[in-house]
């Protein structure tokens, strides 16, 4: 097979495969026509949780092994991780879901208020009781891509906007022109400013009509996440969903009422009909799409695999489809 | 078979279409569950422009009846756009009707419910109210053009079942020709066996099956006790006795 390729679409997904293929001796091109990262690629508006147990309470296992294996990629590509695990917790009166995600995720350790205020002092004042997954880790997106973005230069990927060689698709959203099967899935997510909380990492609450996490991003600024809505929609983030979020984190903690409100991010979140990405050859494209809520858990083993067929011939292990007529 | 409006439903449950993983879930589990009705929000999906169209899209590839409703309402007005709204949507003048009273346990508001229930029947649409099982609630209701009702089992999202047997009971005795249908409260098939062995002509599910750690295989234990019940309630099941009754003799004593 050719070993030049051009990766249409820089996003979590473009860039992770432009640096999969480059680090393994491919000659690459990315060809993203709003140039660098930015709010035009909807992992832009990402969490950067690498939290493979939490997600498979509702994912789908294949999720789980995957995600595993994120960090350590993302690692090994210079990003800068923090695995500091992740908390969960849930308010007085919606204890039983701590107990249903506790029995869904099965690498959880429960604490109680002194063990979380080890953790957490600020989180203990509010909650006596929380799940902890020690093994998670998580990671400032924005701050990822770029550098991501700046090492492929420095390593000889082009940025250019002429497809040469083997095309692999990573469009996102955009490519619903060719796969009818993808669909948006509208997200909100805020970011604010609240040095008067000190978190030092990924807080879930879960509630049963609205789940909310909180990342802390450094210097007081957390990004609080997200809804996520059966819409194609990219724009318009409604006064509910954000009342929502902003309700979320004032019932984690009081102090988030003072928060400064630096943000309101909407994108749409590209995924198929069971919500796992797919590897799919249509023609001479590849297509390496549908990442749904799991940009950065999921890119790097899309990459893997995507880069284990183009250049082994080696068929991936999961989420492969094969649309060539023969 | 349950007939609402005039159009038969070849199954007893009706199941909500929110909270699943995934839209392949959702699917697989109507098929599995045999559910004739969908339910579907029409509030945060519908977003405008195309863009709820894929979800929608979704819906009917189902192939079951949808029944829009009007979740998240909380004043008459409310209900009414979101109703008519509805109507354009997904081109039905069925619509399940909620008015919710208070926010936090969305408890109806059975006056604001009465109040839209005759203003969208006089404008043509065919209501489901989700009301709860007063029976002058339910009198009203029926007064003001509704030909179903859906009372609660217990307050939404709880799974905690049939709270109030007599009550429930009560509505089947004094409207025997009254589509009933339980919405909201059931977290097991169980529950759903109880309620359609009371008489009732169905259940609406969406939590009990969506949030189960697999909501496939909970459809499918649903779609048997709904059976079951049905066939429980047809069989004309025997009165419970306080003695107990053996089914053979007991030789050597006169009956007690």
């Amino acid at each position: 097979m050719s070993s030049l390729f051009s990766i249409i679409g820089g996003g979590v997904c473009g860039l992770a495969m432009a640096a999969e293929l480059s680090a393994r001796g491919a000659q690459v091109i990315v060809i993203e026509r709003n140039g660098a990262p930015g709010e035009h690629a909807c992992s832009w508006w990402a969490g950067g949780m690498l939290a493979p147990e939490c997600e498979g309470v509702s994912a789908e296992q294949e999720v789980v092994v995957q995600g595993r294996k994120a960090a350590a990629w993302w690692e090994n590509h210079g990003a800068a991780l923090t695995r500091r695990g992740t908390l969960v917790v849930a308010l007085g009166r919606d204890q039983s879901e701590l107990t249903t995600f506790a029995r869904r995720a099965p690498t959880t350790a429960t604490l109680d208020r002194a063990a979380l205020a080890e953790l957490e002092p600020h989180l203990a004042e509010q909650f006596s009781k929380a799940l902890y997954l020690e093994e998670e880790a998580h990671l400032d997106p924005r701050a990822t891509l770029t550098e991501l973005h700046k090492r492929l230069g420095q390593n000889g990927v082009i940025f250019g906007d002429d497809p040469k060689g083997q095309i692999i698709d990573c469009r996102g959203l955009a490519a619903r022109d060719t796969l009818s099967d993808l669909r948006g899935v509208k997200g909100e997510m805020l970011v604010v400013r609240c040095p008067d909380v000190a978190l030092s990492r990924p807080v879930r609450l879960l509630h049963p009509r609205f789940p909310l996490y909180i990342v802390p991003r450094g210097a007081g600024v957390y990004m609080l996440g997200a809804t996520q809505i059966e819409s194609g929609e990219r724009r318009r983030a409604t006064l509910r969903s954000v009342m929502e979020l902003m309700n979320a984190a004032y019932a984690l903690h009081p102090a988030f009422g003072e928060a400064e409100l630096l943000e309101i991010g909407v994108d749409a979140r590209p995924a198929f009909p069971d919500n796992q990405p797919r590897i799919r050859q249509i023609g001479e494209r590849i297509y390496a799409n549908g990442l749904f809520r799991h940009g950065f858990l999921l890119a790097p083993a899309l990459a893997r695999m995507t880069a284990d067929l183009v250049l082994e011939g080696k068929t991936p292990e999961v989420w492969y489809e094969d649309h060539r007529e023969r | 078979m349950p007939t609402f409006y005039g159009t038969e439903i070849e199954s007893r449950l009706m199941l909500g279409t929110a909270q699943y993983p995934s839209p392949a879930i959702l699917a697989e589990a109507f098929r599995q569950s045999g559910a004739g009705i969908a339910t579907v929000s029409v509030r945060r999906e519908a977003g405008g422009d195309q863009a709820g169209q894929d979800f929608w899209a979704l819906i009917q590839e189902l192939g079951v009846a949808v029944l829009p409703n009007t979740a998240g309402c909380h004043s008459v007005r409310e209900a009414i756009t979101t109703a008519q709204m509805a109507r354009e949507l997904f081109d039905t003048n069925w619509i399940k009707l909620e008015v919710i009273g208070h926010a936090d346990t969305l408890q109806p508001d059975p006056f604001g419910l009465v109040d839209a229930a005759a203003q969208l029947t006089e404008d043509g649409f065919e209501v489901f109210p989700y009301c709860t099982e007063d029976l002058v609630l339910c009198e009203r209701l029926i007064e003001v053009g509704c030909k179903v009702l859906m009372p609660w089992g217990a307050p939404i999202g709880t799974g905690l079942g049939l709270n109030n047997i007599y009550g429930l009971r009560s509505l089947r005795a004094h409207f025997p020709d009254i589509p009933l249908v339980i919405d909201a409260g059931l977290g097991l098939p169980s529950q759903a066996a109880h309620a359609i062995e009371l008489g009732y002509d169905a259940v609406l599910l969406n939590t009990a099956v969506a949030k189960a750690g697999d909501p496939v295989a909970m459809a499918k234990g649903f779609a048997c006790a709904v059976e079951a019940g049905a066939l429980a309630y047809k069989a004309d099941p025997m009165e419970a006795r306080d003695m107990a009754a053996p089914s053979t003799p007991v030789f050597g004593k006169a009956f007690l």
